[in-house]
This record gives structure tokens, sequence and C-alpha cells, in this order.
């Protein structure tokens, strides 16, 4: 049995040289931008009909696993741009020395400046808690705290969203985060390994509010027409997440992958995002938001750390909430 | 015993098992070495392995402390769908976490069918968060595979010693004592040390059910080792608490567990003649009927869950359906080619340390392991080429323990009993594991092999690691939809899996049986 197993990578190695005439560009991301019903897909044609090249997308789980991989192979990785880091992971990211100045120009419609050269954002959104229509949110983090409202959220250790709100609580309250944790210790539910977990529990009716984006609703009303979730707006503001990619040090076709990066912000790409990733594009289209954005709510203030300071904070942070819910 | 000639070279499973501990000690030592500095631990760290232990030995405690009287129940009676509740007790276990889980909370949850209840006549909702919950769980994946493990110990008691029972007889408690004890004293450390080291790499279902940070495993440590903090060192360090955990676990069950058997008989179907009064029948039924209604009632919730988007469902979710098929095919082939001469080497009764390797595989951090993996091919060719190939070669290792488990008893007592008579007949090497020792553990091989396949089937394992577009697996493809808020085709999708995985395990563990006794 093992003779198969082997002939069958090989098999799949040999294939995959076959088709190395073109040339190739690698593009490792999160797992959920290759699905099916992620942007992967639509993107990899529009930008291959341009390019007269090979796009290869690579899932890797999410943004995390994303950056342990590129430190795993280091210089000898084989991608050429890695799509998918937010702003938690660019300070660590950065020190890696692994990746190289895009070169990209645009304007961006970000809540916040942005002049990073090496770090390419694609599309942004609010972290936020999502409820059922027919109930009254609480005014901010604090209330929600204070109140016997149950939520449900992700663990900042395992998921992207639940370092998010980490970051949130931090610059809404400073020093003030842990007792809000400490209060909000008895709302929650329970904390789930990554996103999808929390999101379906919520879906089953296991708590009143979930933590997703201010962008989760526009899922429900543009595909399956279902106005019956929104997100509360909080009144201390809420944390951003603007994800972004950046081109590799080491990629053989450098000049390759900064054209991908440049077509990232590109009218074409900017209007496949909003409707398969679920978030705001960082570059306004010429058509606008699609429809069902436009009934989205829209925070007052946009709360985001530098990437050093969300660095150098988060170990602290993460200290904080333990402690605060573990008692 | 030791100095006996023997039908058969222990040499093969010995050589399989040092390939096993291999792969995961070399896995393991990779991630060390490419750590950039020696791994220490974290102030979190020892709550984090006194929570897990915990966890570990109340789940398997009454894990096995359940399956015990239901597994007497279903070994002495008879009924109606018997069969079809038996092939049903592989169910939970081979569910992809997140499905069980969702599952579970739809029956016992906040706002579950049991609250609902509760609600109707003026009761609070229940609490599935916390220490309770996350029992509750591992119950729930465990018991069955606990009932089954238990409920082979009884079938391997040969009919004549029922026979023999009957005529003297021996009822109530002398058939306890002479027969049922002893036979449990040999099977039930064996299950505890299983599901002991299930539980203790157990992870989104303790940190999902466990309500939060308490509930912290040694796995989400090395996840946060690997992930939060890129700490290479810290993660092997805990990957190796966990390994020396379960072999601590596993020597113990395998000292506790040394009895001798009740040698051979015919292979006659078992007939019992004991336990006819009323009250022992009403007991039994009872434990039958609660075993069953824990178990498919969530089952049931996933079902209904699943079947409204059943048909809808995006043609993605079918290729995936095939390669997982695939998967399932190779682990299977590959855990057979392991366990059985693993099995006839533990037979031997020298080698216990074959059967402790085989326990490593349910040890060791998939996390782990699969990094190792990627370091080590990596300079070979590309990991994502060999995507499926290593997805199938972890899931084969988490199931060879389950495999080792069960084939190990039988093939003891089959080493036992006929190899003395194949000895003066020369019937040696291949040709006794042809002629003798398979086709007696037909029974015991299909079991294996369709638990085997269905856990490759339903396990995550590593494909998220290694996945590209085109290679998604089934549980991916489930993850996936889930990602996309496409929550009704989730279910659906997990509805298939569930739907394939009961069909491989029925159909590879009915074939192993030539009698109509399950």
């Amino acid at each position: 049995m093992k003779h198969l197993v082997f002939a069958a990578g090989f098999l799949s190695a040999t294939a995959t040289v076959a088709v190395a005439q073109t040339p190739e560009l690698t593009v490792y991301t999160y797992d959920s931008f290759v699905s099916d019903w992620g942007p992967g897909p639509q993107i990899e044609a529009a930008f291959e009909d341009r390019c007269g090249c090979d796009l290869n997308f690579v899932g890797v789980e999410d943004g995390a696993a994303l950056l342990a991989r590129v430190r795993l192979e280091g210089a000898r990785s084989e991608a050429d741009v890695v799509l998918g880091l937010d702003t938690n992971l660019i300070a660590a990211a950065r020190e890696t020395d692994l990746f190289a100045p895009s070169g990209v120009t645009a304007e961006y419609d970000l809540p916040v400046t942005w002049d990073d050269p090496v770090f390419v954002p694609y599309d942004w959104g609010y972290f936020a808690f999502v409820h059922d229509v027919d109930m009254t949110p609480p005014a901010n983090l604090r209330a929600l705290a204070e109140s016997d409202t149950s939520i449900i959220i992700q663990d900042p250790r395992s998921s992207t969203p639940g370092l998010g709100l980490l970051m949130w609580v931090k610059a809404a309250y400073g020093d003030e985060a842990e007792a809000i944790w400490e209060g909000l210790s008895d709302n929650i539910v329970t904390v789930t390994k990554g996103w999808s977990e929390a999101y379906g529990l919520f879906l089953e009716g296991e708590a009143e509010m979930v933590l997703s984006y201010t962008t989760s609703p526009a899922y429900h009303l543009i595909a399956e027409e279902d106005d019956s979730k929104a997100a509360a707006v909080f009144d201390e503001g809420h944390y951003m997440q603007v994800e972004v990619a950046a081109a590799m040090e080491t990629s053989d076709s450098p000049e390759l992958a900064r054209d991908f990066l440049q077509f990232l912000v590109s009218e074409t790409a900017q209007s496949i995002l909003p409707t398969t990733n679920w978030m705001y594009p960082a570059v306004m289209p010429e058509a606008g938001l699609p429809e069902g954005f436009a009934q989205l709510v829209e925070p007052e203030k946009a709360l985001l750390y530098a990437p050093e300071d969300a660095a150098a904070l988060r170990r602290e942070a993460l200290d904080e909430w333990l402690r605060a819910l573990s008692r | 015993m030791a100095a006996r000639a023997q039908p058969i070279s222990p040499w093969p499973g010995v050589a399989a098992a040092a390939l096993v501990a291999m792969v995961i000690l070399g896995t393991l030592a990779t991630v060390a070495m490419r750590a950039e500095s020696s791994g220490r631990f974290a102030p979190g760290d020892f709550a984090a392995i006194r929570f897990t232990l915990v966890q570990a030995v109340l789940s398997a405690v009454l894990s096995v402390g359940l399956a015990v009287p239901v597994a007497r129940a279903l070994a002495r009676r008879r009924f109606r769908g018997r069969t079809a509740l038996v092939a049903l007790l592989g169910a939970p276990f081979i569910l992809p976490v997140i499905v069980a889980v969702l599952g579970l909370v739809t029956v016992f949850g906040r706002g579950g069918w049991l609250s609902g209840a509760l609600g109707a006549v003026g009761l609070p909702p229940l609490s599935i968060y916390g220490l309770h919950g996350v029992v509750l769980a591992h119950v729930f994946f465990n018991l069955p595979l606990a009932t089954r493990l238990v409920l082979q110990g009884w079938q391997e008691v040969p009919d004549e010693r029922f026979r023999l029972a009957a005529q003297l007889r021996v009822e109530g408690w002398a058939m306890w004592r002479l027969i049922e004890w002893p036979m449990l004293m040999r099977v039930v450390p064996g299950a505890l040390a299983v599901v002991f080291a299930l539980c203790l790499t157990s992870f989104a279902v303790v940190l999902t059910l466990g309500g939060g940070p308490r509930a912290t495993t040694i796995e989400l440590a090395i996840y946060q080792a690997f992930r939060f903090d890129f700490d290479l060192g810290r993660a092997a360090l805990l990957s190796g608490v966990q390994l020396v955990l379960t072999v601590a676990a596993a020597t113990a069950a395998l000292i506790a567990g040394s009895g001798a058997g009740f040698g051979a008989g015919q292979g006659r179907a078992v007939r019992r003649w004991d336990a006819r009064g009323r009250m022992v029948r009403a007991l039994d039924g009872a434990w039958i009927v609660l075993a069953a209604l824990f178990l498919c009632v969530p089952l049931m919730a996933i079902v209904l869950a699943g079947a409204p988007g059943f048909v809808s469902m995006p043609a993605q979710v079918w290729d995936a359906a095939l390669v997982s098929i695939g998967v399932a095919v190779a682990s299977t082939c590959l855990v057979l080619a392991l366990a059985v001469p693993m099995a006839a080497a533990v037979a031997q009764g020298r080698f216990g340390v074959v059967e402790v390797s085989g326990l490593l595989g349910l040890a060791a951090s998939p996390l782990v392991i699969g990094t190792g993996l990627f370091i080590l091919v990596r300079p070979v060719v590309d990991p994502f080429a060999l995507a499926l190939p290593v997805t199938a070669l972890v899931n084969a290792l988490m199931a060879l323990p389950f495999a080792l488990r069960i084939l190990g008893p039988g093939a003891r007592d089959v080493v036992a009993a006929h190899g003395r008579l194949a000895l003066g007949l020369r019937v040696t090497g291949w040709r006794f594991l042809l002629l003798v020792l398979v086709p007696r553990m037909r029974a015991q091989i299909g079991f294996a092999a369709g638990l085997t396949a269905a856990l490759s089937m339903g396990d995550l394992g590593v494909i998220a690691l290694f996945a590209d577009p085109e290679t998604a697996t089934l549980p991916l493809q489930v993850y996936r939809l889930m990602g996309a808020y496409r929550m009704d085709h989730a279910a659906a999708a997990a509805l298939l899996l569930l739907v394939l995985s009961l069909a491989a395990f029925w159909s590879l563990d009915r074939g192993g049986r030539w009698h109509a006794e399950a």
C-alpha cells in the first residue's frame, strides 16, 4: 500500500511540473479565500486573463497559520505572494525580513491612513457583535458587561476575531481592560476555537450575540434575503481588521508578484471582494458598494493599533484576558 | 511461554511498530530541532496539564464505566434492530468535531430540545458549558467505542464456556465472578487507555463546551505556542508531555490487562441461557434504551439539520466526498498492513512495547506531526503535492491504536489456541497468517477496517495544513462552507459525511462476520 501512496504523490508531483511552461505565480492565502465560495476562483480567473500566467493559490488554514507556514519555510519558500495577514500579524511578518516593498499605488478608502510600503491592504471590516433584530443591543462594551446579554466569542489564541476583540477592549479601555473582561465573564456563554463554531452556535440560538463583523448581516441580506440579523454599533468605537497582502523578497518572479498586488487593489478585484469575502473594499469600486451593504450599520469611530503597538500589547492583553476569565 | 517456538515471526510486527514510533518521535524531534531555542513551560501550562488530566480521566472512567452495563446488556439480549444499533454505535466517534458538537448543542444546549422541554414545565434551561459539558461530549464520542470494545470481549468468550456454565447452572453472581469479571479485567484497562489517550489530545470540543480559558488543554497550549508565539520548542515540549502521559497510561493498562484468556472454542455463535429473570431483562432493556437515546437523538438532530439542504448541495461537495473515500481506502489498507503484523507480535506476549508504540499515534498532536512531516518532506518534494498521502498517513496513525486494541486480544487467543497445532503441521509464517490468523480474526479485522475507514473519512486530520483548492476532503469542505456562512449546505455536507462514514463502517464491519451474530 505504501507504494500506492507514494505513487499517488509522485503522480501529482509530475502533474504540477507539466504545467510549468507559462510563468507561474504562487500565492499563499487562508483557506476560506481559496474555497469555492470565497473570492479565490474569480480572482484567479480575472488575473489569469490579463497576465498570461498561471496563478496558483495555496490555502493554509487562517492568517496566523499562514504566517507560521512562511516562517517555517523561510527564504526557501515557494510563495511569491502572501495574502491574508492582518494588522495584528504585520509586525511579526515584518521581523522575518521576508517581504519586499510592493510599489503599489492606490487611493485607499480606509477609515485610517495607510502608507505602509510593503503590506498592501485589499479589504477591511469592523469587528462587531451580531444579534437578531428583535433585541435591543447594549450601547457599548461596558453596558454589555453590565447587562445580562449572553455572548459567544472566539479564543484569541486560535482565532483572528478573538484576537481582534482582545485589541478592541484594550484600545477602548486601556488599563481598565481587565475590569471590562471581568464584567464580561458572566456574559460569555463559551469561547470557541474559531469563527465558524461561534457563528454556528449563535445560529443555533445558544446566545443573543456573537462576535463577528459589521458586514456579516450583508451575507444574510444579499445571499439569503434575510434581514433578521443586525450588527450592534458600540459608541466607544469598533476595532478594525485590515487584511493585507505582500510580495516575498525571495520570489523568482518579483514583477509578476507586484502586478498581482496592483491587481488586488484594481477595480476588477475590488468589485469581487465584497460579496465573496464579505468585507469592505480597500478601494471603492466605481459602481460603489453592492446593494445590501448600504443597509449595514456604520460605526462612528474606528479603532486600530499600529502594527508595532499591536505586537507590543497583545501579550499583556492576552494575560489580562486569561486572568479575568479564569477567575 | 517466552522461549517457545512460534508459528509466526514477531519481527514484521516489531518493524511496523518501530516505523510508527519513528514517524511520531521523528516528527516531534524535527519540530524541536527546528526551534530557535529549547522549549520552556509557560506559567499557564501546568494548569493546562492538570485540567487535561482531570477531564481525560473523568471522561475515560465514565465512558468505560457506562459501557460495561450497556455492553453486558447487548451481549445477553437478542432483539430486532440490535445489529443496526451495534453498527450505529460507530457513528458519533467518526463525526467531525464541529458537527457532533452542534448536534449535541441542538439537544442539550441552552436553546436545545431538552431546555425547551424543561422550559415548557417552567424549569430553567440547561447549561452545557463547563467541565460537565466537556465530559458529556467525550462520553457521547467514546461511550459507543468503549461499548464496542467491551462487547467484543464478551463475544470472544467461546460459546463452549457458556454451554458449560448453563449445564452447571452458573448464573448471576457466579457468572459474573467466573466469566465476566476475569474477561473485563482483560478488556477494560485497554479501553480505558484508548479513551484516555483520545481525550488527552481533544481540543475543539473542550474549548467550545468548556466555556472559556479555564478549559485550556495541552493541545490548545500547543496551538498557542505554535500560532500565537511561534515557539516551536515549547510546542514540541508540550507534545512530549502528551506522549509521556499516554505511554504511562498505556503501560499501566498493559500490566493490568495481561490476564490469561478463556482458551479456544470452535467459534460457534454464542448462545446464552442465563439472565432470564424479569428484573434482569428489564434492567438490560433500560440500559439499551438509555444508551440508544443518548446516542441517537443528537444524530437525529444532525440528520434533521442536514436534510433540507441535501438536494441543493454544491457539486464540489460530491467531489470532496470522492477524495475522502480515496483517503479512507488508503488509510484503511495502511492500518491493516501495520496492525495485523503488530497484533501477531503482541499475541506472543513478549512485545508489549509494540502495543505502546501503537498508542503513540493517539497521543501525538496532529499539529506537531503535520508540521514535522512538512519540514521533513519539503526538501525532497513539494508538500502540497503530498497533501492527500500525508493526510492518509496521519489518519492511519490516529486509527492504529483502535485497530490494535481490536485485533490484539483476538490474535492472542488464536496464537495460544492454534499455535502448537500449526507448528506441528508446519503451517508457519505467511501460511499461518493466511490460513489460520486472518480467517479466524475476520470479525475483528472487519471491525478494525470499518472503524479506520470511517474515522479517516470524518477526521479533518492535517489536510487543513496542506490543502490547495483542488484537494479538499469532505470534512474540510464542511468547514469551508461554514466559513462562507453557508450553514445549511455545511449541515447537508455533514449529513453526507455521516452517511458515507456509516456506510463504510457498516459494510466493512458486516463483511468481516460470517455468522449472523453481531
